[in-house]
């Protein structure tokens, strides 16, 4: 990042009282934008802010500096619940952005708004195994063998593992010709094979690779790039599962703070950007999967191909799938028992 | 028997004592704070200042200060007035007074945090009249001020107290019968009995303020460069994959902290050679 984008953005963004001290003269129109986020996505959205900051400069004439912040994505939904001012919302499935909209703060058609069911990108879910695969673990049902121990974080809290719980379950049910009672069973046995469950994506990605737990990390495949990238090639591989599930991450403005404080322009544009060649292609450099098909061929080689199913015709949609599988006493209470 | 012999024995006891002691203290207190330096410093000199110079850690830096000197404030006026009040006075709700100030100390710091996001969030408590007006509590500087009075509350009450009641007004009165106004009394007899109290009281707290995690983290909303203090920092960077500066920042706390704590140690010197000399005097 440029120095001086950034000194801009500081002045732009300090704290109210610092800002007074700071802020230059200026005849531009300043704005601040805050995009309330999930874990994962922190490296890819340290690219596409500066990029669209310029990009929306040229086209709009305005500096826009965009602020972040990052956690679990059903705590980040629920902090925007209790009153964060996000102007938007790029969380990791769309039921934490239908909880915003059921309490009123986002619209209810907002998935309708923007192309793609509003996901910009999409990932899957893949596994990260130690160099040489040493446990030989190729497919869902290695998970399940006595000698293997698996890394995934809470249901309950992160968007991730929903994504890793559904993947597993539904190829339980396929391997199980639709028996529902044995693909409970294999989830219980998969799950005594997990020793800790962290709170988020990020927290269960550090426990395999730097606290060396595990043999297996059911990671988005984002992040298990970002692991080889981050931790060095030579430590861990990526081991693709024949099939797995398309996890598409939404997006959407919030509509009751960006109507109060009048940032609905810049936050539209924001959102459009992802969509756009640059903002597809940022995504793609940072290892989601972009939706358009230029630059998904462009960067064909870099994702595996692998069969995808996906949420709406396999469990009839994210308000189902939460009911049936993540809801109070629902299948994951059924089959998670702590310390088993 | 046993502490027979521990008296007999002493010349080996104690050397034993000793020795175990400092070995706990240096593999429990001393390695971390070692390790933490270690870390900060692997990438040399170059990537710590760098990464104490960029500005979300600055932001963190010195919301932190803020944070801390607001809140160090009101727990020392609210602990003088509470300790003054407990230790002069004995009225209807003075022990449950007494329990309420302790109550931090057992309660967790997190249920001090949700205690915030459930009075003045959206769907909280006061939430519409805050929205109404547009003020922010949670998620800004003022409910992050709050969960950190609520966790620091009680440092400079406790200190106090047991000193005051010890004391007793006899001083004050003295002072109020020679004619002098209450804020004379204060600031003449009162301030300056309790001074060397107050001041560990205030040290302590401000270290429990810098440090707080739980409470804070409840309540931040973790916005970069605007209501990250120093501790959430830590862990953002550490999640980010920049282990350097994660440690960075965590050895800018932990002097901070070392600060705190050698200013206690020269105080409570201080201290000691000021009542020896007052104590032998006739």
């Amino acid at each position: 990042m440029p120095p001086t984008t950034r000194l801009t953005r500081r002045a732009a963004l300090a704290l109210p009282a610092a800002a007074a001290l700071v802020r230059p003269a200026a005849a531009r129109t300043r704005g601040e934008l805050m995009n309330v986020s999930y874990d994962p996505t922190r490296e890819l959205y340290r690219r596409i802010n500066p990029a669209f900051s310029e990009t929306y400069a040229r086209a709009a004439d305005a500096d826009i500096a965009v602020r972040m912040s990052h956690g679990g994505s059903g705590a980040q939904a629920r902090s925007v619940i209790d009153g964060l001012d996000a102007d938007v919302v790029t969380l990791a499935l769309a039921h934490d952005i239908d909880a915003i909209a059921a309490a009123g703060r986002i619209a209810p058609n907002w998935q309708s708004r923007l192309p793609d069911n509003a996901s910009p990108y999409t990932s899957t879910i893949v596994f990260l195994v130690r160099t040489g695969n040493p446990k030989k673990i190729e497919n869902w049902d290695d998970l399940t063998r006595a000698d293997v121990q698996v890394i995934t974080p809470n249901p309950k809290t992160s968007g991730g593992a929903r994504w890793n719980f559904l993947a597993a379950y539904a190829w339980a049910l396929d391997t199980a010709m639709g028996n529902e009672v044995r693909a409970k069973a294999f989830m219980q046995r998969l799950f005594h094979n997990v020793p800790v469950l962290d709170t988020g994506a990020r927290g269960a990605t550090l426990t395999f690779t730097r606290r060396g737990l595990g043999d297996v990390l059911l990671a988005w495949e984002n992040e298990a790039f970002l692991a080889l990238k981050e931790e060095g090639a030579g430590a861990f591989q990526i081991v693709v599962p024949p099939v797995s599930i398309l996890a598409e991450p939404p997006v959407a403005v919030v509509d009751q703070v960006v109507d109060r404080r009048g940032t609905r322009k810049a936050a539209q544009a924001y959102l459009e950007f992802l969509y756009s060649p640059e903002g597809q292609e940022i995504c793609a450099r940072n290892y989601y999967r972009p939706r358009m098909k230029t630059v998904a061929d462009k960067f064909q080689d870099l994702f595996p191909k692998l069969k995808l199913f996906n949420i709406d015709e396999r469990f009839g949609g994210w308000a189902r799938a939460h009911a049936t599988f993540f809801a109070d006493g629902a299948i994951f209470d059924q089959v998670y028992q702590p310390g088993g | 028997m046993s502490s027979v012999a521990l008296r007999t024995d002493g010349s080996l006891a104690r050397p034993i004592l000793i020795a175990l002691a400092m070995l706990v203290a240096g593999v429990v207190l001393g390695l971390p704070l070692a390790i933490v330096l270690v870390e900060a410093f692997a990438r040399g000199p170059g990537t710590y200042l760098a990464a104490l110079v960029d500005p979300d850690t600055i932001d963190a830096i010195a919301l932190t200060l803020i944070v801390a000197l607001c809140s160090v404030s009101v727990t020392t006026v609210f602990g003088i007035a509470a300790a003054w009040c407990i230790a002069r006075f004995t009225f209807r709700g003075r022990s449950l007074l007494l329990t309420l100030i302790d109550l931090p100390f057992s309660v967790s710091p997190v249920i001090a945090g949700l205690v915030q996001v459930l009075l003045f969030g959206r769907r909280g408590w006061l939430g519409p009249f805050l929205a109404a007006h547009d003020v922010r509590i949670v998620f800004a500087l003022p409910g992050i001020v709050l969960a950190t009075v609520f966790v620091t509350l009680p440092f400079v009450a406790r200190e106090l107290m047991p000193l005051m009641q010890e004391q007793g007004a006899e001083e004050e009165e003295a002072a109020l019968s020679l004619g002098a106004s209450g804020w004379q009394t204060f600031r003449r007899v009162t301030l300056p009995n309790i001074r060397f109290a107050l001041l560990t009281g205030v040290l302590l707290a401000n270290a429990r303020a810098m440090g707080e995690f739980g409470a804070v983290s409840v309540v931040s909303g973790h916005i970069r460069g605007a209501t990250n203090t120093m501790p959430l920092q830590v862990e953002i960077l550490f999640n980010d994959y920049q282990i350097e500066a994660a440690f960075a920042v965590a050895s800018v706390l932990a002097l901070l902290a070392l600060v705190t704590l050698g200013l206690k140690l020269a105080l409570e010197r201080r201290q000691s050679v000021l009542l020896t000399t007052k104590g032998s005097a006739p």
